[in-house]
């Protein structure tokens, strides 16, 4: 059923669609609509779920732990500083290997204290063992929500659903809902592959060794060090994985397409423009707009950052001579971490290295016009057109 | 950047329901055929009485630019007060138009080459049996006359789901009302 | 993912002696209950226990009277700590080596 509501409502009708068992959250704008919806269905009986209220985002996701260790489907939510705040359970969730989903409504990090858009906050938990998804529009935030437990699920790695705050998560525009059944079929209920369980007692993740050592049955237990190796095997193996749950996903809803990354007028570009979210959709028109004058310009919008599917990107920008990274996230004392990973791919995969140009912008919600970007990727379209290889900033005034 | 585009930008005050408004507008226009709706409320910043706008942008085809309207083609004023403190025709296109809901007639307004559309939204919607100071519904009626974008039925039919449970009823009528008594001027 | 694969990547502790190796060779004082002064040991019944609740290692049976798995008992002393009855006496390990 076509609908037109809010990015927050697509997450929320999402994790319901999903059957979630187990919701903890504490608001924060702008994520907080959101959970405040999943707790409008729980109440009408609309969804049959646990909602446990919390005092932090520490909690909130401590309890998400708990309960996916027990076996239950859980989501949280949250943005910015609360996300932040999570952080120690973050790296917790995913060295426990619990297929937890979380939603992040996009939003600027303190101090100074900003409530608007911009992806420092999810960007800054890149390294936590996390799958992270950037969802361009109402459509991919519903149907990567009910995709990410499925993936989270077959990999047992947890996943990050990441969009816009404000942009997304408060702008209205049409999506279809999918129907109840299909969702049932496409994601049966949650079958852990070992649940807590006060009849069979064990510790989780207690004190591992620099080594490995025997358990009571006179097994090896991995030590440290093998553990967080298989997390990363199993994050490597989560690309193919996503391949795998696109296509069962496709072939039960009729749409989808490529999960990693959405290229745009790529073929035969000359110079592609690479951004996460809603942003590489403004930059449609800005594209357009170039070829109407001649200029072969496309965008890469990247779907999944982590794992970081270096060879598909590298491939999709093979061929070009320019690549113009936007970024609305920065490595402070370095460049944006996208521009990073884009260099370190094509470093590894590409033949001819392109001329790769860093913009940041929409720090902490400053407007993104579509002419400045015009003017960026215009001046990055000719290597002598002032763009150089430093990173440079979009709409700064004042300075 | 897309000219094909319509930008409709609607200034009310917070908690006047010029968000609704759009909302309603943007179902009736998709359901009419336009697969491209994209309303973007303004952020963070919603206050009680508090000026806000709220951006619709209609297409035929999908909307990948989410950027608040720059120039948009029509503006819709929900409180007339609101041109004393703002400045609501910022960056109409020069063939535009104004809908306000204002009890003063219309040639009482003058925007540079724009069409103007009045109505006294607030009374009438008062006659429709609405409470005093519920305009959402009724401009809808107003803007779909001057801008005869979406037919009138759509709407009212529009109308009647969203406030399925709060008034439906007197909602359209003021919509109807409001249609009908909105008065063409300007230029 | 079967659970045998899943427990692998995880950190998992069952209770039970033997959760890191045999343990015992760690221990240089050794924990003897004295089953004249230990409670089931003089009711010749179940009873008291607590040694067996205290121990880290779980290395001590709920039988009459207790019994300590030397292969894995650790030596820590946590036993005749809590031993309401001083029953439990921790003994050199040189001692039996001596023997
Ligand atoms: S705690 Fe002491 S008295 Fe109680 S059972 Fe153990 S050894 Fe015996
Ligand atoms: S000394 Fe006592 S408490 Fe410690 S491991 Fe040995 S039996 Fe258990």
């Amino acid at each position: 059923m076509q609908i037109i509501e809010t990015g927050n409502t697509a997450a929320a009708l999402g994790v319901k669609l999903a059957r979630a068992q187990v919701i903890a959250a504490y608001p924060i704008t702008p994520q907080t609509p959101l959970t405040e919806k999943l707790s409008e269905f729980i109440e009408s009986g609309e969804m049959q779920a646990e909602y446990i209220p919390v005092e932090s985002e520490h909690s909130a996701l401590a309890i998400c732990i708990a309960a996916t260790s027990a076996g239950a489907r859980s989501f949280t939510a949250t943005s910015s500083n609360g996300l932040l705040y999570m952080h120690e359970q973050i790296q917790w969730a995913a060295g426990a290997r619990l297929p937890l989903v979380m939603c992040v409504a996009n939003r600027g990090v303190g101090a100074p204290w900003t409530i608007w858009n911009d992806h420092q906050d999810s960007i800054s938990q890149r390294d936590t063992g996390w799958i992270q998804i950037y969802a361009n529009d109402h459509q991919q935030i519903i149907d990567s929500v009910i995709k990410a437990f499925c993936l989270a699920e077959e990999v047992m790695v947890p996943v990050m659903i990441c969009y816009d705050g404000y942009i997304l998560s408060h702008t209205h525009m049409p999506f279809d809902v999918p129907d109840s059944e299909k969702v049932d079929a496409f994601l049966p209920p949650y079958r852990p592959p070992y649940a807590l369980d006060p009849a069979d007692p064990s510790n989780l993740n207690t004190v591992t060794m620099p080594d490995g050592r025997a358990d009571v049955r006179g097994d090896i237990s991995l030590g440290y060090m093998e553990i967080r190796h298989l997390l990363q095997r199993d994050m490597i193996e989560a690309v193919p994985a996503l391949e795998r749950v696109e296509e069962r996903f496709q072939s039960v809803f009729g749409r989808g397409g490529n999960p990693y990354v959405e290229p745009y007028r790529c073929d035969d570009a000359d110079y592609i423009a690479v951004s996460l979210g809603s942003l590489s959709y403004q930059l449609h028109d800005v594209v357009d707009t170039l070829r109407d004058e001649g200029v072969r310009a496309g965008v890469l919008s990247v779907h999944l950052y982590r794992p970081f599917p270096d060879r598909i990107i590298a491939e999709a920008l093979n061929g070009c001579s320019g690549v113009v990274v936007f970024e609305k996230a920065l490595s402070y004392g370095y460049q944006g971490p996208l521009c990073s990973d884009i260099k370190s791919a094509l470093y590894r995969h590409a033949e001819g290295r392109p001329f790769v140009t860093n913009y940041i912008l929409g720090l902490g919600g400053r407007e993104i016009t579509t002419q400045d970007l015009y003017e960026a990727l215009k001046a990055s379209c000719f290597p002598d057109g002032g763009a150089g290889e430093e990173t440079r900033w979009i709409g700064l005034r004042f300075l | 950047m897309k000219s094909d585009n319509i930008e409709i930008r609607w200034h009310g005050r917070g908690g006047q329901g010029a968000i609704t408004a759009a909302k309603i507008v943007a179902k009736a226009m998709f359901t009419s055929g336009y697969t491209g709706v994209v309303m973007v409320p303004t952020f963070g910043t919603e206050r009680r009485g508090a000026p806000v706008f709220t951006s619709l942008k209609v297409s035929r085809e999908k909307i990948y630019d989410l950027s608040p309207s720059k120039e948009p083609d029509i503006v819709v004023v929900l409180d007339h007060l609101l041109l004393e403190e703002e400045d609501i025709t910022q960056g109409l296109k020069h063939d535009g138009l104004v809908v306000i809901n204002s009890p003063l007639a219309v040639r009482s307004y003058r925007f540079n080459g724009s069409r103007v559309a009045v109505a006294d939204v607030t009374d009438l919607s008062v006659k429709a049996g609405l409470p005093q100071g519920m305009v959402n519904s009724g401009i809808i009626g107003s803007f779909a006359r001057a801008a005869g974008l979406v037919e009138l039925d759509v709407l009212l039919k529009t109308i009647e789901d969203e406030f399925i449970g709060r008034k439906p009823g007197e909602n359209s009528r003021a919509a109807q009302l409001c249609y009908e008594n909105t008065i063409m001027g300007g230029l | 993912m079967p659970t045998r694969d899943y427990r692998k990547k995880i950190s998992l502790s069952e209770s039970g002696p033997g959760d890191a190796g045999k343990t015992g060779s760690w221990r240089i004082v050794r924990p003897v209950i004295d089953p004249d002064v230990c409670i089931p040991g003089r009711r010749k019944a179940p009873a008291c226990y607590i040694c067996w609740l205290y121990c880290p290692d779980g290395v001590i049976s709920r039988s009459v009277p207790p019994r300590i798995d030397y292969q894995h008992c650790k030596g820590c002393g946590i036993c005749a700590e809590e031993c309401p009855t001083k029953a439990i006496t921790m003994v050199e390990e040189s001692s039996f080596i001596k023997e």
